[in-house]
């Protein structure tokens, strides 16, 4: 008798105990993680592959245009996606990366498509690229610009396509991302709707070493994923739908303070 | 060909804190590839820091230890401008050496 009112004695303790603990139990984790960033295994590998001359053409990529002249990567992350002449379309990071890497290095598209998301086995030069670009607007405001009509139109898409639902599921983006307090297990799902958690997505949440994955994800892997869950057609890689998703959340997150690569589960 | 480390050494007072992170794919002998073929073991079985030349740490590592592994250490008596050198070497005789200079916390 007196055991189980031991017992429940400490249930009545641990419960709120074990619900604070849901909350802050893992960022306690993600704070630890993200004083070493494994992340930054990619960025000085990224930065490494920049500078090298690669591929059919022997050119390294210090001529590639990333919005802001060549060459020029402080704060070239902050305005992406942006409209570039040359190609007559919007492009984020990950997109205008293959057209340098084709374009100036004569790498074949499909190679770098085949390796866009790395595995335990070999590994992604798109996701070090991305990391060590990404990380030269650290410190700096996202600051996306919709100046240009195509520009417009390509956020108009990504508004467009975040409510709509979809797929055998009837899921749209808006579903898990449009709420607070929503989650996929133990994973806090940001609401989109609301300026600040968008910021934090889009300034400190892509490109991010995940360390499940042993890896650093980007941005389109996410959007990829996200397809998945949705249980969507596979998201094809720089295509136009994930650029316009891109377009959408980079201009919301704007004002959003840069950090990354990120850390995420 | 091996990635270099990154090594941050910062002091305050007179004790460094070192923070290394390794890239190494540390294969435990029981991950299967694509193919299903088991990938053998691969991993850093050796590593020692010095600081100016004075081993402080000797540490035999085992399979046990996480891909891309990251060592945090303090040592005692260092000021900036000591050099910070770490040395791994893993059971595939590969080894690879990088160094750091100790720098004032800011």
């Amino acid at each position: 008798m007196r055991a189980r009112n031991v017992a429940l004695a400490l249930m009545l303790i641990a419960s709120p105990l074990g619900a604070q603990r849901d909350v802050d139990g893992l960022s306690v984790g993600r704070q630890m993680l993200a004083e070493d960033n494994p992340g930054e295994l990619w960025v000085q590998r990224g930065e490494r592959l920049f500078y090298e001359k690669r591929g059919p053409k022997g050119a390294s990529l210090e001529r590639c245009d990333l919005g802001l002249g060549p060459g020029k990567l402080e704060g070239a992350f902050a305005q992406l996606p942006r409209y570039f002449a040359d190609t007559n379309t919007v492009q984020d990071l990950e997109s205008r990366l293959l057209t340098c890497m084709v374009e100036l290095q004569g790498v074949k598209r499909e190679e770098i498509v085949a390796n866009r998301f790395g595995t335990l086995d070999k590994d992604s030069d798109m996701e070090a690229l991305v990391s060590f670009v990404a990380s030269k607007s650290n410190g700096m405001k996202m600051n996306v610009p919709l100046a240009h009509p195509k520009e417009r139109e390509v956020y108009k898409v990504g508004e467009y396509l975040f409510y709509r639902r979809s797929g055998p599921l009837d899921f749209s983006c808006a579903t898990c991302h449009s709420d607070e307090a929503k989650r996929i297990r133990l994973q806090d799902l940001p609401n989109m709707t609301d300026p600040k958690q968008v910021q934090a997505v889009v300034s400190t949440g892509w490109p991010a070493y995940r360390g499940t994955q042993a890896s650093v994800r980007t941005m389109q892997h996410r959007l990829y994923d996200c397809n998945w869950q949705m249980r969507l057609p596979d998201l094809g890689y720089a295509s136009e739908m994930s650029i316009a998703l891109t377009s959408y959340l980079n201009h919301r997150g704007n004002g959003g303070v840069i950090q990354l690569p990120g850390v995420r589960r | 060909m091996s990635e270099p480390m990154r090594i941050r050494a910062t002091v305050q007072g007179d004790v460094a804190d070192v923070r290394i992170l390794m890239r190494h794919p540390m294969e435990t002998g029981q991950r299967k590839d694509a193919k299903g073929e088991i990938v053998p073991v691969h991993f850093i079985q050796n590593v020692v820091v010095t600081h100016n030349g004075r081993t402080v740490v000797d540490a035999q590592w085992s399979q046990a230890v996480s891909r891309d592994p990251f060592l945090g250490l303090r040592v005692k008596g260092a000021k900036a401008g000591d050099k910070i050198t770490v040395t791994w070497t893993d059971n595939k005789g590969d080894k690879r050496t990088d160094e750091a200079t100790i720098v004032a916390a800011s």
